[in-house]
């Protein structure tokens, strides 16, 4: 569990994001797009969704990538997680998940965009 | 007392779970540990498979080691998870507590596999980690240090290559040494204890792997680059589709050219073993029953062989390397239009060659309803025992040529019956979904994995196992369902002076007759009717059962050609029409009903698909015939 100092610095994070326009749900990312997520949260009773999401990898600092989407209303996606696994889900349960610019540039991330030849 | 000595002293032999995600490479693992020396058999209740396989320890430990089904965690999402979980937890029933767990992660893939073995360490019991597909790992110049891995864990940790004999060296050395400690205790209290992780749980044992990840990889490795470059073109949304269409389109062509010869095969030694016996039998009832009865039944039965095991050639191929799960990515928006996860591509798939196994790969749906409705749509795949009465029907009374410029008109049929019976089933999971069987739905969340080389041994060792599947089936409820229905056609015998075939006085004929009125409606004579009641049993039969009701009588081959003959002369086209619009899904087989009774765990789901079946099968065939004699066809 991480420390009461480091949840606020992140909560006061995130709200600065959202103010700033900056975050927006992994469903309405381009194809191509990078990020970082911010929040996974679903609102059934149970968070059934939100557990599935963390348990193929979906968890906040965690970079995503948008690779593929279907023919179809641009659903399902697939999308790499930390450079490692991609996982295909569809527009409804990507909709739980809050992404938002990858800040700190990590190591992981920019050279995956540089060996992608894609500028962040 | 340790594990080992209990062992030694030959009490039992040791168990050991093989626990890991899915695509860590834990089947091929097994595989390479177990060698033959495998045993399939069912869980009491659910048909989720008990895989398990004998090795030896170099110490000398037999070993009895189970191979789980892949899961990411120990919160169970489907009936196949549910068993990973009950078996690692002790609550499997008949099953006890594994001695010690394996965890097989992928190396390449530490960062999301090593969730799953932090699970297990909760629960305190000897427990070993396997860094699989290290050779890959290393050649993505990726390195890790066993021994800072073993320390932060605190449990022993071994690199394998499963591929290789010598890969597992290290993992058989380790499982030696574990079994010789004497167990600490104190993990039945953290078993007892055990709860599904809530997603804050989940999120720490995420915090947890960040924090010992830098300390055990030495290097990073570079991210894999073919599989990405692939999917570029392979889950395109335009060429992804169309590379899909003509994968099938080559598979199904592929199951009927090349199972030609075999099948030929099958059919000449069938009819050499019929002429052999009736040559050095004397005239007799036993005579009767074992060449017409059971040699002709069998040898109608044994000839698809061929066909289900290239069609499964196939399948076992896509998924080994990988392209499976990309088919359900690409499939699964047109089928959620309908209720259908994209996962149910694959049971359905499976369904063409036969109905049996699609429903078993049905538990790889975690939503009950929609494995249910899976399911229920499986047996409207044109399965390969529809194909010898399409191929009889099509052949008698579909003429030869070719229309718009070069396609076989019979072809064309043929494909046509095989459209009908998957728009069928589409209708049928929309339906079912709008009413029965409304509510929520599974989320699609699913890894896309990274592509490899299909394992030789995995895809042999798969093929062997279906084709025991279905070899057992022959031997038990075919050959239990021939003896019976011989029976049947020849008792009572033919009055003296008898104008009919023998089969028209016999307990089928009065059962066949009976039903006539029923079947007059939709235009089956009472010929067809006596046919349908061994057909019921099995699709196939009815071939063989229509060449007795003509009093026809030689090998297959022969019947059949005759049969083609006869049966245009004998029967209006809207007749033949009708019988196949009714063959596309009246649920004529009693090994499929077995199978979902013993899937859904309930006589309610077998009843309502053999109503639902038989009552879509009876309005197409009277459709069809209607039509078919206001255009004519009379």
């Amino acid at each position: 569990m991480s420390g009461h100092g480091e949840q606020e610095r992140q909560l006061f994070e995130l709200g600065r994001l959202v103010k700033a326009g900056l975050t927006q749900p992994l469903s309405l990312m381009r194809r191509g797009g990078v990020g970082r997520i911010l929040a996974v949260r679903s609102s059934d009773g149970d968070r059934e969704v939100e557990r599935g999401l963390l348990e193929m990898g979906f968890v906040e600092g965690a970079c995503v990538e948008v690779l593929h989407y279907g023919l179809l209303g641009r659903d399902p996606l697939a999308v790499r997680i930390n450079q490692t696994m991609t996982v295909a889900l569809r527009r409804g349960e990507a909709n739980a998940v809050l992404v938002g610019p990858l800040l700190d540039q990590t190591a992981d991330a920019r050279s995956s965009a540089s060996q992608e030849g894609r500028p962040l | 007392m340790t594990a080992g000595t209990l062992a030694a002293e030959g009490f039992r032999p040791l168990r050991i779970a093989l626990v890991g995600p899915p695509n860590s490479g834990k089947t091929t693992l097994f595989n390479t540990l177990t060698g033959g020396r495998q045993k399939t058999a069912n869980y009491p209740g659910v048909t989720v498979e008990r895989k398990s396989g004998r090795l030896r320890t170099p110490v000398g430990h037999t070993v009895e080691l189970l191979d789980l089904p892949g899961s990411y965690s120990l919160r169970a999402r489907s009936p196949d998870e549910a068993i990973t979980r009950d078996v690692v937890l002790g609550r499997q029933a008949q099953e006890g507590l594994p001695d010690a767990v394996v965890c097989v992660t992928d190396a390449t893939n530490l960062g999301q596999h090593l969730r799953l073995l932090l699970e297990l360490r909760q629960l305190g019991r000897p427990l070993i980690l396997a860094l699989n597909m290290m050779d890959l790992a290393q050649k993505r110049g990726c390195e890790i240090s066993t021994e800072a891995l073993s320390r932060q864990l605190g449990i022993p940790v071994v690199t394998t290559v499963a591929m290789r004999k010598s890969g597992v060296r290290d993992l058989l050395g380790q499982i030696d040494t574990l079994l010789n400690q004497t167990p600490t205790g104190g993990g039945a209290a953290a078993i007892d204890d055990w709860v599904e992780p809530s997603p804050d749980a989940i999120r720490a044992y995420h915090r947890e792997v960040e924090r010992l990840l830098p300390e055990a990889v030495v290097r990073e490795g570079a991210p894999e680059r073919l599989t990405r470059r692939l999917d570029r073109v392979l889950l395109h949304p335009v060429a992804g589709p169309l590379i899909l269409i003509a994968l099938l389109f080559l598979m199904f062509q592929a199951v009927f050219s090349w199972a030609e010869a075999p099948m030929d095969w099958i059919d000449g030694g069938m009819a050499g073993l019929q002429q052999w016996l009736s040559a050095y039998l004397e005239e007799s009832l036993l005579k009767s029953l074992l060449v017409d009865g059971i040699v002709a039944g069998v040898g109608g039965v044994v000839i698809f062989l061929p066909q289900i095991l290239i069609l499964f050639l196939f399948i076992l191929l896509l998924e080994d390397s990988g392209y499976m799960t990309r088919a359900a990515f690409l499939m699964d928006r047109l089928m959620s239009a309908v209720g259908l996860n994209g996962r149910a591509f694959i049971p359905l798939l499976s369904s063409f060659a036969c109905a049996i196994p699609g429903i078993m790969a049905a538990r790889t749906i975690a939503h009950p309803l929609d494995r249910l409705v899976t399911i229920l749509i499986a047996p409207l795949m044109t399965c390969s025992a529809r194909l010898p009465v399409y191929i009889l029907l099509i052949a008698a009374f579909v003429p030869a040529t070719t229309v718009w410029g070069g396609i076989g008109l019979q072809g064309l049929v043929m494909f046509g019956l095989y459209a009908t019976g998957i728009v069928g089933a589409l209708i049928v999971a929309g339906v079912l979904r709008l009413t029965l069987l409304r509510g929520g739905r599974q989320p699609l969340l699913m890894e896309l994995p990274s592509y490899k080389w299909p394992n030789p041994v995995n895809v042999l060792l798969g093929l062997w196992e279906r084709a025991k599947i279905f070899m057992r089936r022959i031997g038990t409820i075919i050959l239990s369902v021939l003896i019976v229905l011989w029976f049947l056609s020849t008792f009572p015998a033919p009055p003296d002076g008898a104008t009919e075939p023998a089969i028209y006085y016999s307990f089928a004929g009065l059962i066949g007759r009976a039903l006539e009125p029923l079947l007059a409606p939709i235009g089956f004579n009472w010929q067809i009717a006596i046919a349908l009641v061994p057909g019921l049993a099995a699709r196939e039969v009815a071939v063989a059962a229509l060449g007795t009701v003509y009093a026809l009588s030689g090998d297959e081959g022969t019947v059949v050609e005759a049969l083609t003959v006869t049966l245009a002369q004998s029967w209006t086209l809207a007749t033949a029409l009708s019988l196949l619009a009714w063959y596309v899904f009246a649920p004529q087989c009693l090994a499929t009903l077995a199978a979902v009774r013993r899937e859904t765990n309930s006589w309610r789901w077998a009843t309502f698909m053999f109503v639902y079946l038989m009552t879509l099968a009876y309005i197409a065939a009277f459709v069809t015939y209607r039509v078919a004699l206001a255009l004519g066809g009379g």
